[in-house]
């Protein structure tokens, strides 16, 4: 009976914090088949401060491919499964205008987390982001001036414009989750710090839409996933 | 053959008052019925759109009427709750009072007219039904209106700094140097639905010179510190400074040069538009860079 009694109380040491604590990863990459179409040439010559930025040609960044056919630039994040917590991060994510383009191109954030837009260009742009459930504004930022800050309520995927430079567009991945991720240096995505259970997960492409995957995770593990899009003209 | 033309005149009437029934009952029409949940209010605004706006602004206030594919620029979508004028900043909905004031003024440089001969309670019966079109009347009130403070005097140093501020800011992007709307991005322009768009040409107009938004200098000065949401024009509320937004309007005004204004007045008084860009009256005025400062600028 006391055996008994020792094994039971060394199971609940031992077992219940594993379980309590287990938080295993997925992660993978997302490649493309196909052939995706040819980026288009960006003409800064009409401004000057942002064309001096860049040593070398720079093109649209619709589709960012890399060795292996490694596509870039692609929301990975947990749609179903783990309820979101409604944990608001209280760090705000950057969105940065930097020799007239988008750093990061598609930036990922949770619904009401604080969003900061910086111009790092010594030129004005005017940032106007294009939803459709979220409320639309359009605000101009001349250099030297600090950084504008936003949230947003509702999930979306939100493109962003600016009217001065045609040629600047991004994205905003605003989320219900906290477990995402956005595949970059050759297509790598990472999701970690997942309890046990059952998720799925989605990868979104702004020009390829979305793939699912289920996902077990029952402890501490990593699960590799991969996706891997159809590349089409568009 | 009596008989024959009895029967196709009792087919005839009975097409007809079938046709009018239809319609009376919302079927044959194609547009909606009013739902039962309308106010008062939104029940007589339906009957007015469908009277006067639903050609161009579509049976689901879409902007997709009718005639939308022959309007440039294309009719508002009330679906999306985003509207050009504005009391209240960027991003906001507006107040009843300035969607009413659109409807009496029209939208300059559009299809949009004057409403005026409406009725006030038409009017007002009218934005109670446009606003059934969207959720976002639901779940958000409308913004707090900016702050206006009194004007400034127009002087020339007012206009100096107004011309400063104009390069600053960089408005000759879209609107040229000349304010013809014909800046470096003018051809690229689109708004929020992709459609290309024009800059506003302020030397267009004579005396009678409208902006889309208004015709006074308040008006102009809630044009740019407010924004003209769905389309390229930002606010400025952010890095203007509010007394500064007014010397931007006065240099405006001198680009109207077609308009008598004061500010065109002073301007001649002082040596014309020449006077702004001589390194003589920079060195009496201060630099563009130390006359304006853009609001909160050196710093994140």
């Amino acid at each position: 009976m006391r055996t008994k009694q020792m094994l039971v109380a060394l199971l609940t040491l031992f077992v219940c914090p594993y379980l309590l604590f287990a938080a295993g990863t997925v992660s993978g990459k997302v490649t493309y088949t196909g052939t995706p179409a040819r980026q288009k040439p960006i003409d800064m010559s009409k401004e000057p401060s942002c064309a001096k930025q860049h040593a070398t040609p720079v093109t649209t960044e619709t589709v960012v491919t890399g060795p292996d056919n490694a596509l870039d630039n692609v929301v990975v994040y947990v749609s179903s499964g783990a309820p979101d917590d409604g944990q608001v991060p209280a760090q705000a994510v950057t969105y940065d205008q930097k020799g007239c383009q988008y750093i990061p191109h598609v930036q990922a954030m949770h619904v009401n987390q604080e969003l900061k837009i910086l111009n790092d260009d010594q030129t004005s742009h005017n940032i106007h982001p294009l939803p459709k459930v979220n409320r639309e504004w359009n605000k101009s930022q001349p250099p030297g001036t600090p950084p504008i800050s936003e949230k947003y309520d509702k999930p979306e995927f939100i493109p962003v414009k600016c009217n001065v430079h045609p040629w600047m567009h991004g994205y905003f991945a605003v989320l219900t989750t906290n477990h995402y991720d956005v595949s970059k240096d050759g297509g790598d995505f990472k999701l970690p710090n997942l309890p046990p259970g059952k998720y799925t997960i989605t990868a979104w492409h702004e020009a390829y839409g979305t793939q699912t995957a289920d996902v077990t995770i029952t402890g501490n593990e990593t699960k590799d996933v991969n996706f891997t899009f159809k590349a089409k003209p568009y | 053959m009596k008989s024959r033309m009895i029967c196709l005149s009792i087919l005839l009437i009975a097409a007809t008052a079938g046709s009018v029934l239809a319609q009376n009952a919302g079927i044959s029409s194609g547009y909606p019925t009013p739902r039962n949940s309308f106010s008062p209010a939104e029940r007589t605004g339906h009957g007015l759109y469908l009277r006067y706006c639903v050609l161009c602004h579509g049976v689901y206030g879409d902007g997709n009427g009718d005639t939308a594919p022959f309007i440039d620029p294309k009719p508002r979508d009330f679906t999306i709750a985003t509207f050009k004028c504005r009391s209240t900043p960027t991003g906001t909905l507006p107040l009843d009072t300035d969607l009413i004031h659109t409807l009496v003024r029209g939208v300059e440089t559009s299809n949009m007219p004057s409403w005026r001969p409406l009725s006030d309670e038409n009017r007002t019966d009218l934005i109670a039904y446009i606003k059934t079109f969207s959720d976002r009347w639901k779940t958000e009130k409308p913004g707090e209106p900016i702050k206006i403070p009194p004007e400034t005097p127009v002087d020339i140093a007012s206009i100096r700094r107004g011309h400063d501020l104009f390069q600053k800011v960089e408005c000759w992007k879209c609107h040229g140097q000349q304010g013809h709307g014909d800046g470096p991005s003018a051809s690229t322009l689109t708004d929020s639905k992709d459609q290309p768009i024009r800059p506003y040409n302020f030397a267009s107009a004579g005396n009678d010179a409208r902006f889309k938004c208004g015709v006074t200098n308040e008006d102009l000065y809630r044009i740019f510190m407010t924004g003209l949401d769905g389309t390229p024009m930002p606010s400025f509320a952010d890095v203007i400074q509010p007394n500064d937004a007014w010397d931007l309007v006065h240099y405006l005004r001198t680009l109207q040069v077609n308009r008598r204004s004061k500010e065109r007045e002073v301007l001649k008084a002082a040596g014309g538009p020449a006077t702004l860009k001589t390194p003589e009256n920079k060195s009496e005025n201060n630099s563009p860079s130390n006359s304006t400062t853009l609001a909160h600028s050196g710093g994140r």
